[in-house]
């Protein structure tokens, strides 16, 4: 108590004020994390660990160890197989969609008639690919039947593939390499809707970009190809950190994990197995934004 | 000659790229846009034309029928007005809440900020699935540290209200809050010091420096948090679905549009369910979720693009 009269009467210097305006300013912040998240959070928790009946007298929450996560791994027939699922999707997806809104924001960033458009353009994605609409979307049938007409009916469009997948298969390319990309080729749409944040974060990086670098490389000689490698790269490559983990979660925010632990909690009112799938969920996502995080912040280039 | 041929390879060169620039972005422009053509040459199908191997994207028969029966069981300008008044408050909240703790964040450091950062960081990291159930169940019996049962003798229900989404973006901890506390504290770190300095000098106290100062040379960043905040509470329907369960709100609307217009037709005696024009009125139905979103988003794109080119976010 006389702590805080002291604080509040008597003059202040100006680091102490902002101190003191800080943690007001974070206070709201602070309260919500408290009771929207961490209290929850840790709730969850425990809720992993017991078993969880409702009966008359509201609920009885039982201790139980590592029973539910015995069974989310063990027993439960959905689980482990989506799990293995989302993680090689991302595995698949991430390096995919990095590289290529990295090389479209250094498209969009030249100067060429109908920028603006384009830019626009590119941003409809952050709107289409978000929430209830690409749910929808996944599970259109008029666009399912659609893409199988062109994709019979187009016989040009699946020899292009075909042919370039045989050229490069020739021209001694490695095989796993070779699908990867026709893949990526096939998956254009999905790639694209997943990138639009992406996307606008490199722009934003690139534009930092002193002009003076560009300037003083193409006086000394440089191509654009060495003028990219040698300045645009380092310099957004904190960017690319933080595109990589902003994929990460992202990627995991849109597949059927998620659906899986809301069904197993509202629809068959399994709370603690669900708590335990969310946990088991959790962990996956942190080990490898981990790993992922060392292997790249051994290469992100910061300024100081 | 030798300085004439470089210059023509040098030209030549760069025609070659402004075509494959142009290939590229045309092409991709169109794998974009395809799927929203697509909707709208099907939402203006009559079913008649569905069947039909001649039509491709420009029907024979012209008909409004889609959308008249997906306005229909949407209840659409109901649920419009509901969502419109939801995105709108949680956004304006949002972002006030975000813009002072990223300040604070940035600029106000006090001992144990950098710890509290370390707890925005992981709010962006945790799926939201990891704890909506204990949120959920808060929520269902809503005390305040124990202090509603005391005042009026047992706890609030707060689900199937917006009270929920109220709560979690004064305090900043709404949907996807971590972000855009993160955006604003990169950008309010790129501003620089001096300005601050030079207000203090002038007499100004700290809020007055944050409001009068900061804020009007954050805007760039205040419209980008704006209109991410606002296009994903849009689209949100985890959030929607588990806190909202009567109200009309249209992510929960178009949710469940396909079973509101199945129990529609097996009622009708006129009509069979057939797939395929259910598929095609839920179609239609995105449109009409996305439209407004489009319109908005055609009036304030210009300040967008070039203004999240201006936040700076550097990790």
């Amino acid at each position: 108590m006389k702590s805080i009269t002291k604080l509040v009467f008597r003059p202040r210097t100006y680091a102490e004020q902002k101190s003191v305006w800080g943690f007001l300013y974070v206070l709201p912040w602070l309260l919500g994390f408290l009771f929207f998240f961490l209290i929850p959070l840790l709730y969850s928790l425990q809720y992993s660990f017991s078993s969880i009946k409702a009966n008359a007298n509201g609920m009885s929450i039982k201790f139980i160890g590592f029973a539910n996560y015995v069974e989310a791994l063990t027993v439960n027939t959905n689980f482990n197989r989506r799990l293995t699922e989302a993680i090689v999707n991302m595995v698949i997806n991430v390096p995919l969609i990095v590289i290529f809104s990295l090389f479209l924001a250094v498209l969009l960033n030249q100067k060429f008639v109908g920028r603006a458009i384009a830019r626009s353009i590119f941003f409809l994605p952050v709107i289409l690919a978000s929430g209830i609409i690409a749910n929808l979307e996944a599970s259109s049938l008029v666009q399912a039947i659609n893409e199988q007409n062109a994709g019979s009916g187009g016989l040009i469009n699946s020899l292009g593939t075909f042919e370039l997948q045989r050229i490069m298969l020739r021209s001694g390319v490695n095989e796993n390499v070779v699908f990867y990309l026709s893949d990526a080729v096939n998956r254009i749409y999905q790639i694209v809707s997943q990138s639009g944040v992406q996307i606008l974060i490199f722009l934003a990086g690139i534009q930092t970009i002193s002009p003076q670098l560009y300037e003083a490389s193409k006086i000394e000689g440089a191509t654009g190809y060495e003028a990219f490698w040698k300045i645009t790269f380092p310099m957004v490559s904190p960017l690319i950190l933080v595109n990589v983990i902003y994929t990460i979660i992202d990627s995991f925010s849109r597949n059927g994990m998620t659906t899986l632990i809301k069904e197993t909690g509202f629809t068959s009112f399994n709370f603690g197995l669900s708590s335990a799938m969310a946990w088991i969920y959790f962990l996956a996502i942190m080990v490898i934004l981990l790993i992922s995080t060392y292997f790249i912040s051994k290469r992100v280039f910061y300024q100081e | 000659m030798i300085m004439t041929r470089l210059l023509s390879l040098e030209s030549w060169k760069r025609g070659l790229w402004t075509f494959v620039r142009l290939v590229l972005i045309a092409g991709l422009s169109f794998v974009i846009l395809y799927p929203i053509i697509q909707k709208i040459s099907t939402s203006i199908k009559d079913k008649a034309d569905m069947y039909s191997p001649i039509v491709v994207f420009i029907p024979e028969h012209y008909t409004l029928d889609n959308f008249k029966s997906a306005m229909f069981i949407m209840d659409y300008w109901h649920t419009l007005l509901n969502t419109l008044a939801l995105s709108s408050t949680t956004t304006i909240l949002t972002t006030v809440s975000c813009a002072l703790a990223g300040y604070a964040f940035a600029r106000l450091k006090f001992k144990g900020s950098n710890l509290l950062f370390m707890g925005v960081i992981l709010t962006i990291l945790v799926p939201p699935t990891t704890i909506l159930i204990p949120i959920y169940m808060n929520l269902k019996d809503f005390t305040l540290l124990g202090l509603i049962p005391l005042l009026t003798g047992k706890s609030l229900n707060l689900l199937d209200s917006y009270w929920p989404f109220i709560l979690t973006s004064i305090t900043a901890n709404s949907l996807k809050a971590g972000l855009y506390i993160f955006i604003f504290r990169q950008f309010f770190r790129g501003i620089p010091k001096e300005v601050e300095e030079a207000a203090y000098i002038d007499g100004a106290s700290v809020s007055s420096t944050f409001l009068r100062i900061m804020l009007p040379n954050a805007m760039p960043s205040i419209i980008t948090v704006l209109l991410f905040s606002f296009v994903w509470q849009w689209n949100d329907s985890f959030f929607t679905t588990t806190y909202l369960t009567s109200s009309k709100v249209m992510s929960t609307q178009l949710a469940s549009l396909p079973y509101n217009l199945a129990i529609l037709l097996e009622g009708g005696a006129t009509t069979n369910k057939d797939p395929f024009f259910m598929s095609m009125v839920q179609d239609t139905g995105i449109l009409l979720a996305i439209l407004p979103l489009v319109i908005l988003y055609l009036f304030v794109q210009r300040y967008f693009v070039e203004s999240i080119e201006r936040t700076g976010i550097v990790g």
